[in-house]
């Protein structure tokens, strides 16, 4: 399992790394921390021509808060992320969804905006930006852009960006609606891909989004009404019809849906039960 | 005992802590060495066609393509055991016959060129029906895996032992059930590593490898090779990264780089990577076991009837078909039971070759039979525990002959029992189980009783043979076991035996049972374990297998030091001039035992041996080497009725569990689990330990997480370490060890093998629990939150009226619920467009048309009337490959419908399928309905398991969208985002 | 701006276990055969290749990462260290190391060395990890011999002697 042949480009401005896409565009991927490419290209099921490698760069690094969001850089970790002190106030939901990411190691160099650009249907941090509504910035030589996360991730493992574009932040809404959070995944083991994940953020004692992973194709995030438990199970049962779900060698369609129904409840309770 | 006994910490692990391990792949290779990557099969069952190899071999670096046609030249193939023509080459010959069959190999200069190499040969197959489920592989109607062999069904023999039917017919009750054990592997973390040289100076072969054993496939690897054994040499490294059995099936490959290093007169150096290991490396066999037991009316066991079927995949390697006879004596477990019928039944399907692996047929036995016994119990309104004791072989009765000619050593069955269930463990448990229960969880206590056998009787496999074959062929039996002490001028002492490093300490334990005998510390004792065929004593029965180690290996150890204790005795007593028997050993010194002062130091002593053989007691041989040979007496052949006492020493184990099941997730945690051991005299219960849990956390594996899953048309969908799910940390339940000690007295030292007991005992402890936990007969394994949920769930509620059926996906994949479904991914899906019928069926017929609209197509070439050969890359995000593809459009009815089928095959796998597509005329335009049926094989199906279906589906809609716009419309497609409704506001893109 | 150009070899200069050193490497080697076979050091093992066993653990600028999964190329200017570091010339093992013994937190070994590497960079963070911690930083990692119990025994025991 080694990789395939490619150039290797480690550019020291985002300027040059855009340069490169602007150049190679879909034959250029941009590498952060690897952890989904480079497993996908020891396995040879890629075949791109450059790689341009942002992994640890200062140029691509930084969290700040600004505008109502928090804001992450292209090459900042999942785990500089999850260790960032102030997290558990700022986004609550992050706080609790990033424990759920990979493993301790691979969250060391797996980056926030490497897991949103990757497109995974079940992955956390994808999922974590649909429910609240989130935003990645995109820049290429033609200038930048911002894209909602409903806009972005256009389905399994695809995103609206162009070829030529690279992210160069993701931007987590922190209003003060959005403190109530949970978060809760199902998997085969700690660490996997969820077979189904809930992200809940009660913005009102009745009104709950509730954020699906690993049921359609890319996260799904809807607001349900939390006005009771009929309506709570009404919407739930609607909503697993709704996405369907697949088979996979983990899982039925049938679990995942049974899954939403019965954890659904729990997950919607426990971010109403947060204190505001 | 000073040292034997003790918890000592090892002697092996200051290297490996440090780094400092001498792995296979670490050690130097020889100069000009070749790097190999082997070309496998992606179809499960297949013709070979054409192998064309001419880009491969332009690439620089490349040096040769080997294929089977070169490998059966110089070759034959390898010795089965059972009498059936199953031949098997160290390539595939004409035919594969399961999903990662080495087809070819390449050898480069790097790995990395020879693996550019593969993806560069291009290999035709003309596809076969795959037999890949065991109940449809025995039917007379069946595809057969290997013609030559006439059936899939190639060895089928029956035993009774008693009087069965009798007891059948007197039975107060009959309780009969199914059981099927899982595929899986307990895989080591270290792959298989071979380096092989031919020395053409005296056709020799010399083979490093990590090799296990057992040596009895040194003749058949040598056999092979057309060489006589002493020309296949075969050296182990220092060290290994785990075996469990999977390491014996690196013997193919043994040959293999031989064969190619013969070809290319350069050495050949093989590293298997994961993916390899997981597709094709070994894998335990899957058995349908059917049982009857006959019952009376207290619940005792009187008679047993077995059919066992176990599915050996594509090839019998010797020395299979070990599992389904391993425990032929011990059939009856730990129960009283003396009457036994049994059906042994070998079936041949299209999946990976089943081989050696921890539990060896154990674990597909014990999860029968414990789950019989807990079916018994629950059918007759009895306690399981109460019905497990009453069967019990009981204390006092060893020992004790089983029904089919096993000799249980030692044991006291239900003091285990009461020790383990007693001290408030069972109440603990049972009031958790109240408690829980009250509050509507699921929970569940498991029992399970298992005798384990140790180190193998070298002929049980002949009890496969009827007893007239036997007749003929001369009696197998015994197990021969070496192991050599030396002594050197100094008084350094160095062990050597026939056992292979694979991680348990060996090391440790064979220092500590030396240096017991001469009273020296185990920091006195060099130890060094690297098998070499051309010099270290060896035997057939030599590896590491079978527990064999303690029951065999050690006790060869402990005479050859007895030996050399008694030799230095007899020279220390003429120096100091007393009685040898009044001689000790004792730290560093040999003295009179009844006047302490009178004493040598031990270097002294030894070097008399070596410097003054004229000191020497007459008639003593000068030098210090002692090799000893240990074969006991009470491994005799099958009996002319089929007895046969399968090992020497048989342990015991009982375990319990209690389960909760979350209503919620149906993820199974196991909360409590308690595991009782006697394995006669423990050497050092520090490694004992780690035996054990080590065996504990695989039986866990095989319960709730592991196994090789395939599909009906054969493809293997667990090729990665996603996806073959192996228990880590946050998985491991509690585990609490308890032993007694019953001495086995057919071994000089009393103890017996324990480290496979767990793999046997664990599976069917955790489902009983569950059984007791969801009140359900059938408990598959592993079993996944998918099955229990499918198992607890009920009717699902019913799709909301105003939901309409996706579009897409019908059905798909095993969802581990179910493993028959084939990995068909069917689907339908309309496009609209504004042509006319007509003028859509023009444009479907037009290949310019079809180039522009065939995603991802670099070229078309038109080879017949609607017949098409086209390039294309295919791909869902990064994940893209280069694919041939070839496209016919049939079942032509002009202006309303057609057929269009094709496959494509590429580095990425294989992929055929076929789509009704059919013209509706509607408006002005045109609805173009389809529906499609497509199968992945090869290295797409084996490691996207969980995005297959997903990504088949984007490739398909891309063209229907390609051919819509092309014809003016657009697929009708609401984004699932409006279909919910733009929830934040529709802030879309902005610049 | 660093760019290799595929199929060709570039020199890698890394800072590995304190010492600068130098190697060739081509774009698409792997840090894990760089490791082990241009250079020589052999303790970082290859159990997958995908990013899932653990057994190549490495710290990359101090921090635990799957060589697997890093490029030879991303490695120059950096620093890194494997399982040798862990050990003097003298052979003495270290506290952890120690731990692990004792505790028989081993078998095979093969896995142990990005175990050992995991740990060292986690204990640094967390110097007094509960359980719960020890088990999910170990959840990064294949072990299929010892059956874990002994590594979180052992981890917690290292933890105390490191404090010590």
């Amino acid at each position: 399992m080694k990789p395939r042949a490619f150039d290797y480009v480690r550019p020291d401005t985002v300027a040059e790394a855009v340069d490169i896409l602007a150049e190679y565009g879909d034959d250029a991927r941009i590498m952060a921390g690897g952890q989904s490419l480079m497993a996908i290209l020891n396995l040879r099921m890629a075949e791109p021509k450059v790689i341009v490698d942002i992994g640890g760069h200062t140029a691509f690094k930084g969290i700040k808060v600004a505008n109502g969001f928090l804001e992450v850089g292209a090459s900042v970790t999942q785990n500089e992320l999850m260790n960032w002190p102030d997290l558990a106030k700022t986004s609550p939901l992050l706080a609790k969804a990033l424990p759920w990411v990979g493993h301790f190691q691979t969250r060391n160099r797996g980056t926030v905006c490497g897991s949103l650009s990757h497109a995974d249907p079940s992955s956390e941090i994808p999922l974590s930006l649909a429910t609240l509504g989130g935003e990645v910035v995109l820049r290429s030589k033609r200038g930048e852009r911002v894209v909602a996360a409903e806009e972005f991730q256009t389905g399994m493992l695809s995103t609206s960006r162009e070829p030529d574009e690279m992210m160069v932040a993701a931007r987590f809404p922190i209003a003060a609606n959005l403190k109530r959070a949970a978060f809760r995944e199902v998997a085969r083991r700690h660490g996997d891909f969820a077979i189904l994940a809930l992200a809940a953020v009660a913005e009102t004692d009745t009104s709950v989004r509730l954020g699906i992973g690993g049921l359609a194709d890319r996260p799904v995030a809807t607001r349900i009404d939390a006005s009771s438990k009929s309506a709570i199970a009404d919407a739930l049962g609607t909503l697993a019809w709704e996405l369907e779900g697949s088979d996979d060698i983990h899982a039925t369609a049938r679990y995942r849906r049974d899954l939403l129904r019965r954890m659904g409840p729990i997950v919607i309770e426990e971010a109403i039960s947060c204190a505001a | 005992m000073e040292v034997l006994g003790k918890p000592l910490v090892r002697k092996e692990d200051a290297a490996l802590l440090s780094g400092r391990g001498r792995y296979a792949d670490d050690i130097a290779e020889p100069k000009r060495t070749l790097q190999a990557h082997v070309i496998r099969s992606p179809h499960a069952h297949a013709m070979i066609g054409r192998i064309d190899a001419r880009a491969a071999l332009e690439i620089p670096g490349v040096v040769a393509v080997i294929t089977g046609e070169d490998i059966a030249k110089i070759s034959d193939p390898f010795l089965v055991a059972v009498k059936a023509d199953v031949p098997q080459w160290s390539l595939a010959v004409e035919r594969v016959r399961y999903v990662g069959e080495p087809v070819a190999l390449v050898l480069a200069e790097t790995r990395y060129i020879a693996e550019d190499a593969g993806e560069a040969v291009e290999i035709e197959y003309q596809q076969l029906p795959a037999i890949i489920d065991l109940r449809a592989a025995r039917e007379k109607t069946s595809a057969l895996v290997h013609e030559s062999a006439k059936s899939n069904e190639v060895h089928t023999r029956a035993f009774t032992y008693g009087d069965p039917d009798a007891a059948f017919k007197a039975a107060h009750k009959i309780v009969k059930m199914t059981s099927e054990f899982p595929r899986q592997s307990f895989m080591p973390m270290e792959c298989f590593v071979v380096v092989s040289e031919y020395r053409p100076a005296d056709d020799s072969y010399e083979v490093m490898a990590n090799f296990q054993g057992p040596f009895s496939t040194q003749p058949v690897m040598a056999r092979a090779c057309r060489v006589p054994g002493t020309r296949f040499r075969i050296k182990t490294p220092a060290d290994s990264g785990g075996s469990f059995g999977i390491k014996l099936s690196v013997f193919p490959f043994m040959v293999l780089c031989g064969l190619a290093s013969k070809i290319v007169g350069r050495p050949v150096k093989w590293v298997e990577d994961r993916l390899e290991h997981l597709v094709a490396a070994s894998s335990g066999p899957n058995r349908i076991t059917e049982v009857e037991a006959a019952v009376d009316k207290d619940g005792r066991i009187t008679a047993l009837k077995l059919d066992q079927i176990e599915d050996y995949g594509a090839f019998l390697r010797a020395p299979m078909p070990g599992p389904l006879y391993r425990m032929h004596g011990a059939l009856t477990g730990a129960y009283a039971i003396q009457n036994l019928s049994v059906v042994s039944r070998v079936v041949m399907t299209n999946k990976m070759p089943s081989a050696l692996i921890r539990g060896f047929g154990g674990p597909q036995m014990y999860l029968t039979l414990e789950r019989l016994v807990q079916m018994i119990a629950r059918e007759m309104g009895l306690d399981h525990l109460e019905v497990i004791k009453r069967n019990l072989i009981p204390a006092g009765s060893f020992p004790y002959k089983t029904a089919a000619g096993s000799l249980f050593d030692s044991g006291d069955y239900p003091r285990c029992v009461e020790l383990a269930t007693g001290g408030g463990r069972l109440e603990a448990l049972m009031k958790r189980r109240d408690d829980a229960r009250k509050s509507g969880k699921y929970y569940g206590i498991g029992f399970a009783a298992v005798v384990e056998p140790a180190m193998s009787n070298m002929g049980y496999l002949s009890t496969l043979l009827s007893p007239e074959a036997r007749e003929k062929a001369g009696p197998k039996n015994g197990a021969v076991s070496l192991a050599s002490v030396r002594v050197d001028a100094l008084g350094a002492v160095s062990v050597t035996a026939d056992c292979v490093v694979c991680g348990q300490g060996h090391e440790t334990v064979l220092a500590q049972i030396v240096a017991e005998q001469l009273g020296l510390r185990i920091e006195d004792i060099t130890v060094n374990l690297e098998l070499d065929t051309a010099n270290s004593d060896w035997s057939i029965a030599a590896g590491t297998y079978s527990c064999r180690f303690t029951p065999g290996t050690a006790v060869a150890a402990h005479i050859a030091a007895q030996r050399i204790r008694d030799k230095l005795s007899r020279i220390a007593a003429k120096q100091l001039n007393v009685l040898h028997t009044d001689i000790e050993f004792v730290k560093g010194k040999i003295r009179s035992k009844s006047n302490p002062d009178n004493a040598m130091a031990f270097g002294r002593v030894a070097g008399t041996a070596h410097w003054s053989p004229i000191m020497l007691p007459d008639g003593m041989d000068p030098a210090l080497r002692e090799t000893a040979v240990w074969a006991p007496p009470e491994l005799t052949p099958p009996s002319h009725d089929d007895r046969i006492n399968t090992s020497l020493t048989y342990g015991f184990v009982f375990d319990m569990c209690g389960v909760e099941i979350d209503p919620v997730t149906c993820e199974v945690k196991v909360e409590k689990y308690v595991s009782m051991h006697d394995a006669g005299r423990l050497l050092n219960p520090l490694i004992a330990e780690g035996q054990i849990r080590g065996a504990f956390v695989q039986g866990l594996a095989t319960a709730l997480y592991e196994e090789f899953v395939y599909d009906d048309g054969g493809s293997f969908l667990t090729g990665t370490f996603a996806d073959y799910v192996v228990p880590t940390a946050t998985e491991l339940p509690e585990l609490e060890l308890m032993h007694i000690e019953s001495p086995s007295p057919f071994t000089p030292l009393g103890a017996k093998g324990l480290a496979e007991g767990n793999c046997m005992s664990t599976p069917a402890c955790i489902a009983n629990a569950i059984a007791d936990a969801l009140g359900v007969e059938n408990v598959q394994l592993p079993a996944t939150p998918a099955r229990i949920n499918a198992m607890i769930s009920g009717e699902e509620p019913a799709r909301p009226a105003h939901v309409a059926p996706r579009q897409g996906i019908a059905s798909a994949g095993t969802g581990g619920a179910k493993q028959k479904d084939a990995r068909q991914i069917k689907g339908s899906g309309s496009v609209q467009v504004s042509a006319s019928p007509e003028k859509v069926w023009e444009a479907l017929l037009d290949p310019e048309n079809l180039k522009s609209v065939i995603p991802g197509c670099h070229a078309l070439e038109v080879v017949g009337p609607n017949d098409y050969r086209a390039e294309v890359s295919l791909g869902v995000g990064i994940i893209r490959g280069r694919f041939k593809a070839q496209v016919k459009l049939t079942d032509l009815k002009p202006n309303q419908s057609g057929r269009l089928g094709g496959s494509i095959s590429g580095p990425l796998g294989n992929s055929s399928g076929t789509g009704l597509l059919k013209l509706v005329p509607d408006g002005g335009g045109t609805r173009i309905d389809y529906d499609y049926e497509v199968a992945v094989f090869g290295k797409a199906a084996a490691v996207g398991g969980r995005m297959i279906e997903g990504a088949a589906q984007i490739v398909i809609s891309q063209f229907f969208a390609a051919f819509g716009r092309k014809l003016g419309g657009a697929p009708e497609k609401k984004s699932l985002a409006k279909r919910l409704g733009s929830l934040w506001g529709g802030k879309g893109t902005t610049k | 701006m660093r760019r290799v150009a595929k199929d060709t070899k570039a020199r890698v200069t890394l800072t590995l276990n304190g010492k600068k050193t130098t190697g060739e490497a081509e774009s698409r080697t792997l840090l894990t055969d760089f490791l082990r076979h241009e250079i020589g050091m052999t303790g970082t093992h290859v159990g997958c290749e995908h990013g899932v066993c653990g057994c190549c653990t490495v710290l990359i600028d101090g921090v635990a990462a799957r060589a697997c999964l890093t490029l030879a190329q991303a490695a120059d200017g950096r620093s890194v260290e494997t399982v040798e570091s862990l050990t003097g010339l003298d052979g003495k093992l270290n506290p952890l190391q120690e731990a692990l013994r004792d505790h028989h937190a081993l078998q095979c070994g093969f896995c142990t060395p990005g175990i050992l590497m995991s740990f060292t960079d986690f204990l640094k963070r967390v110097p007094d990890p509960t359980v719960e911690q020890v088990k999910d930083v170990l959840g990064g990692h294949i072990c299929r011999c010892t059956g874990y119990q002994g590594l979180i025994d052992a981890m917690m025991d290292g933890a105390k002697r490191l404090r010590s």
